[in-house]
């Protein structure tokens, strides 16, 4: 166990590496003049020289590339216009929104956490229940309400739903205030109303995706020899369902959810764009069209870093699911 | 050298047979999984309805000129006397009329219809092409990592990690405009077909992954079973182990991913486009239109019902079709 988990994180940690030197290569090592996008709109060449001094940019790349990790681990100092010292996980200073990067992301990460969390609690009980219940009852009206609901919903786009619901309870009924978000700390309730139509928007689409997978995935489990051992031997049907076949079925599905729930955290880009809120999606992706290098890079790292862990939590949860996998 | 029985019938599966299995005939006659797979799916109404309706997708998006020159309409036409004042169409439900079957583009008044069909062109080509692409590397990766195992596998798998962990959207968003300015200058046009090999090319990039997964699994509990052995004892090859041995055996999941895959990049192809990269104007793309349409969703429903239901229906025949053939060419299915 002890091992197994060594040996997990050390590969974690080396992927994490290789996703930072390739978007190091990728971002800082574009053709394209990585400064001019950075520099506030008075921008005059000797103010460009001074960024470009500051940020370090003529130095070779795996210099750059060195800095920007140590800074990461222990701290370094930047530039008196970068807000001077800048303390451990220290990624760097954006000239484009005028505050370290760091700062940056404790403010959009909470946002993007307060989106995805509820949803895919949603989307999971609403998607696994669904496609247990469906299994179960085979062939029934449900069934086929089931998978039609399914299907539909895994062919519609986010966009596109989320326009919709947006039309119609925030425009024309207006039940649902304007999306936006308050911390949950500040306003629970403010909180849920303004992240509602979000929730509701992803759960729909994931849900319909994991109704489907978990059918499939209960039918197959249904039909293997030790459920119609267990039902022979006397055991309650509730039982053999609830322990026996749920158990074995929900594993493939804990592979695709951790995956998703992973990187749905490094951000939901269509949901914060199409609701107007401004999570780590929305930043990443304004970054991008600034040119915005610091901050590009931390939210391409804080990304990877989710969906790595997400990976490591569902090895894990394998163990705890299913006792034939032996961490190893 | 066919030692494999296995292999006689994944060829026929992947030539589906030309005669018409009849199921009711009497007797027992010898049939290849192929063969059976393909009854199945012929008895299954579900898929014969979404099958016809995508061949006339395609037939609609290939004949796209022809149907220009019938329709009187082409794509970039505009009908700029036919919008009021506002830029909005005139007459009822988007503009419809005999001419314009369904409706016109607020503002720059294009016939809605054409541009569907052409649009859809340029869709179902970049979602075919990258599937192909996704699946050919898929497979080669999942082959060669499950079959020769150890370190090979570890770097392979390795490999797949980095990139499940590469956020897809923000990289997509980094490099299109990036790899256009960098051929052509920034007052340059990039052609349409130079976007088209970019959007493509980052397809492949990401995608290939979830098919090197799957097969990767299938080859490793494929690869201790008696007609690998068989192979290797008389002294077949690399090359004929992986291709002529394994690959037909692996049929079957190939294909559901593949019809799964396609979808999946028109849905792709259209979250690109609501992000603005994609594909540029003049050039018809469904899912440009998708997203510009949007707006309108209050002041011309009819400009946004139009394609979001026609991509509905196209994803959803999709989708069907995949798990249609995932039922018929599972041997352990009951229907």
């Amino acid at each position: 166990m002890t091992r197994f988990l060594v040996r997990r994180l050390l590969t974690a940690v080396l992927t994490l590496f290789a996703v930072s030197v390739l978007s190091f290569l990728m971002f800082f090592g574009l053709p394209r003049d990585p400064v001019s996008g950075m520099c506030p709109k008075n921008c005059n060449a000797e103010r460009l020289e001074r960024v470009r001094e500051e940020l370090g940019l003529r130095d070779p790349l795996p210099e750059q590339y060195a800095n920007y990790m140590k800074g990461i681990v222990t701290g370094r100092d930047l530039g008196s216009s970068q807000g001077g010292r800048c303390d451990a996980p220290c990624l760097g200073y954006s000239y484009v929104n005028s505050e370290a990067v760091t700062d940056t992301l404790t403010r959009v990460v909470p946002v993007t956490l307060s989106i995805v969390i509820p949803a895919a609690v949603l989307w999971l009980v609403l998607g696994v229940g669904l496609g247990m219940i469906s299994a179960l009852r085979r062939g029934t009206l449900l069934d086929r309400l089931a998978i039609g609901f399914s299907l539909a919903g895994a062919s519609m786009q986010l966009y596109f739903v989320g326009a919709v619901l947006l039309l119609i309870f925030t425009y024309n009924l207006r039940i649902t205030p304007t999306p936006s978000y308050t911390s949950i700390f500040d306003n629970p309730v403010k909180w849920a109303s303004g992240l509602v139509l979000a929730w509701i928007c992803l759960a729909f689409l994931f849900s319909a995706i994991y109704a489907r997978l978990s059918r499939a995935q209960m039918l197959e489990t249904l039909s293997e020899d030790f459920v119609r051992t267990a039902r022979a031997k006397g055991v309650v049907k509730r039982k053999v369902y609830g322990r026996h076949a749920l158990r074995a079925a929900i594993t493939p599905i804990v592979t695709i959810a951790g995956l998703d729930v992973g990187s749905a955290l490094g951000g939901t880009v269509i949901t914060e764009t199409t609701f107007g809120i401004q999570g780590l999606g929305r930043t990443a992706v304004d970054a991008v069209r600034a040119g915005d290098l610091p901050t590009i890079m931390a939210t391409v790292l804080i990304s990877a870093v989710f969906i790595v862990v997400a990976n490591i939590v569902v090895d894990l949860l394998y163990a705890a699911i299913d006792p034939r996998v032996r961490l190893r | 050298m066919s030692l494999s029985p296995v292999e006689g019938a994944a060829r026929a599966e992947m030539e589906p047979a030309a005669d018409p299995v009849k199921p009711d005939e009497q007797g027992i006659v010898g049939r290849s999984p192929g063969q059976l797979a393909w009854a199945r799916l012929r008895r299954d109404r579900t898929a014969m309805v979404s099958g016809v309706v995508l061949v006339l997708f395609v037939v609609l998006a290939l004949a796209a000129p022809l149907i220009a020159k019938l329709y009187g309409v082409g794509p970039n036409e505009q009908f700029q006397q036919l919008l009021d004042g506002n830029g909005m169409p005139l007459g009822y439900v988007g503009g419809i009329t005999g001419d314009h079957w369904f409706g016109l583009e607020p503002r720059l008044g294009r016939d809605i219809f054409i541009r569907m069909i052409y649009g859809m062109r340029t869709s179902l080509f970049i979602a075919f092409a990258a599937a192909l692409v996704t699946t050919a590397i898929g497979v080669a990766a999942g082959i060669l990592a499950g079959f020769l195992g150890g370190i090979v596998d570890t770097v392979i798998s390795w490999i797949t990690d980095v990139a499940l962990a590469l956020p897809f959207l923000i990289f997509a968003l980094a490099v299109v405009p990036t790899v256009g300015l960098r051929f052509y200058g920034p007052r340059e046009e990039v052609p349409p077909a130079f976007q088209v090999i970019v959007l493509i090319g980052i397809f492949a990039a990401f995608g290939w992954t979830s098919t090197a997964r799957l097969v990767r699994g299938q080859v490793i509990s494929l690869r201790e079973r008696e007609f690998v052995e068989a192979a290797r004892a008389s002294g077949a090859g690399l090359g004929h182990m992986l291709f002529r041995q394994l690959l037909p055996n692996l049929w079957a999941p190939i294909l559901v991913a593949f019809s799964l895959a396609v979808p999946s990049y028109i849905t792709g192809e259209a979250a690109l486009s609501f992000l603005g990269i994609g594909i540029l104007e003049p050039t018809a793309d469904f899912g440009r239109m998708i997203f510009q349409s949007i707006p309108y969703l209050q002041t011309d429903p009819a400009y946004v019902f139009f394609p979001g239901v026609t991509i509905f229906i196209l994803v959803l025949a999709f989708n069907l079709l995949g798990d249609a053939l995932r039922d018929a060419l599972d041997p352990k299915s009951s229907r």
